[in-house]
């Protein structure tokens, strides 16, 4: 009987504890004196969005806090969170996140649900594939290779439907399963977008053994994602990444996060000269 | 409502169901075999075959089951260079995958069935067996002719129960590639933002679809068919 009451009692605790940490979480960007602010990224992409222990690092990180700190919110202000692709939508609409960088394309279909400001990089499809592959130059070569993607990611469908019909696609949950897959041989190529390919090409781990072949096929254009009809956060956002084009400090955050990989961007896109308008 | 039209027309709803469908039946049968045996391990009188079924519920059981279907496709496949289908068949891809997967899944619930039926086994009184040894039947016909008839009366509402977790379980197969219902999911709410909460519902409904006749069969027929004693 007394071992019950303590085990009831520890379960109470713990739930208790869930409770108030559920209610810590649910600050966004918008409670208290306004002077902190909750921006979600990615957490597993190298080069753009990387969560190393409490470090966080890459592209998306760096524009985030630079609009951060151009909005009136110090370093040590901006909490980050992980807005993993498929609840984007849902962290802007409940408040959890006030933005989003988190290689956010800005499409139609997005804009029904959310605000962009930006686009701060514009990206494109392209592959990767081993360093001393020679034969797939593009992907019309793709005709009966092996190509990975993840699931939910509508990139390696677009190459079978427009460019190699008799591709064989293979998915994962994550890039880093697909990577790992190309490395052991067992796929020929991964495609998405080329700064997402460029990250993981130049990982430490990596380094030397795949290329990204270089030859985009599609033009995704990276905004900053906002709640719906957030045109002030809109403004104040793309003002802050004109300033940043303008300065040079985007050209800075670039070549210290995607150069390394020797990933060229388009040069008639890159740096975004004007933004969306915002609505 | 267009989603829900697009649901059939343009991302083969009802295919991704059917993959769902198949992966779960050909694994429920797979893990009906294995537990069975398994079962049969952990009730012998032989010391050395209760100790490996018994090890083997318990590793199986207390691993999650994404890591076994990852570790059939990056482990047994990549690392080991296990494949279960033809390597220059230009479906290969697809085959190997949904083969691992219903290994992965039918290793990972044979575990549960086995319990099942040990929990069936449990059921058949004692005297059973006894008589069976007293009529001069050895270990094997005992099981064969008596108790496993009478257990898998007495399991029927357990395995049932394994069948529902089974086929919501599949879902674990799109992290390698299957193309089973959460994996289209996926992809519809990359395509439809606007209406993710549709989209979700429309296939939590075809899980229940799925999943309440099931429910509703083994129950009736847990009852229809138990032992009267």
């Amino acid at each position: 009987m007394r071992q019950r009451i303590i085990a009831a009692l520890g379960i109470t605790v713990l739930a208790a504890t869930g409770l108030t940490a559920c209610g810590d979480d649910g600050a966004g960007g918008s409670g208290g004196s306004g002077d902190k602010i909750t921006i979600g990224i990615k957490y597993d992409q190298p080069g753009l969005g990387l969560k190393e222990g409490s470090n966080y690092t890459g592209l998306d990180v760096d524009v985030a806090k630079y609009v951060a700190k151009e909005m009136g919110y110090e370093e040590g202000n901006i909490e980050f969170k992980e807005s993993p692709s498929a609840q984007r939508e849902t962290l802007l609409g409940n408040d959890q996140v006030k933005m989003i960088f988190a290689t956010y394309s800005i499409t139609d279909a997005r804009k029904e649900k959310v605000s962009f400001a930006g686009p701060y990089l514009v990206a494109g499809q392209d592959l990767l594939v081993r360093a001393d592959n020679t034969d797939i130059t593009g992907p019309d070569a793709l005709n009966g290779k092996k190509l990975c993607s993840v699931t939910g990611s509508t990139s390696a469908q677009k190459v079978k439907d427009k460019f190699a019909k008799t591709v064989q696609l293979q998915e994962y949950d994550t890039y880093s399963k697909c990577v790992e897959a190309l490395g052991a041989g067992a796929i020929d190529a991964v495609t998405t977008d080329n700064t997402i390919l460029a990250g993981f090409a130049s990982q430490a781990a990596n380094q030397g053994k795949f290329k990204v072949v270089g030859e985009t096929f599609s033009e995704e254009r990276y905004g900053v994602g906002l709640k719906k009809g957030d045109t002030e956060t809109c403004t104040k956002v793309n003002d802050a990444l004109k300033k940043m084009v303008d300065s040079g400090e985007w050209q800075k955050a670039v070549d210290k996060n995607v150069g390394p990989s020797g990933l060229k961007l388009d040069a008639a896109t890159n740096p975004p000269k004007s933004f969306d308008a915002c609505a | 409502m267009d989603v829900i039209s697009e649901f059939f027309s343009e991302y083969d709803g009802l295919g991704a169901f059917k993959t769902t469908i198949y992966l779960t039946v050909v694994s429920a049968l797979f893990a009906l075999l294995i537990g069975t045996v398994v079962a049969v391990m952990r009730v012998s009188p032989i010391r050395v075959l209760q100790v490996i079924g018994t090890l083997y519920v318990n590793i199986v059981r207390n691993t999650p089951l994404t890591l076994v279907i990852v570790f059939c496709n990056l482990g047994l496949f990549l690392q080991l260079g296990v494949s279960l289908a033809n390597k220059d068949s230009n479906t290969f891809i697809t085959d190997n995958n949904f083969r691992l997967a219903v290994l992965g899944l039918s290793v990972y619930h044979a575990a549960f069935v086995a319990e099942a039926i040990r929990s069936g086994v449990n059921t058949v009184p004692l005297g059973q067996a006894e008589a069976a040894r007293a009529i001069g039947l050895p270990f094997l016909k005992t099981l064969r002719y008596v108790v496993l008839p009478q257990a898998f009366r007495g399991a029927i509402a357990p395995l049932g129960n394994v069948l529902i977790a089974l086929t919501k379980n599949s879902t674990v197969a799109s992290v390698i590639g299957v193309t089973e219902a959460s994996a289209v999911m996926k992809v519809m709410m990359e395509n439809r933002p606007d209406v993710i909460f549709v989209v979700f519902g429309i296939f939590a409904i075809g899980f229940v679809i799925l999943t309440l006749p099931v429910g509703i069969l083994f129950t009736s027929m847990s009852k229809r068919l138990a032992v009267k004693r």
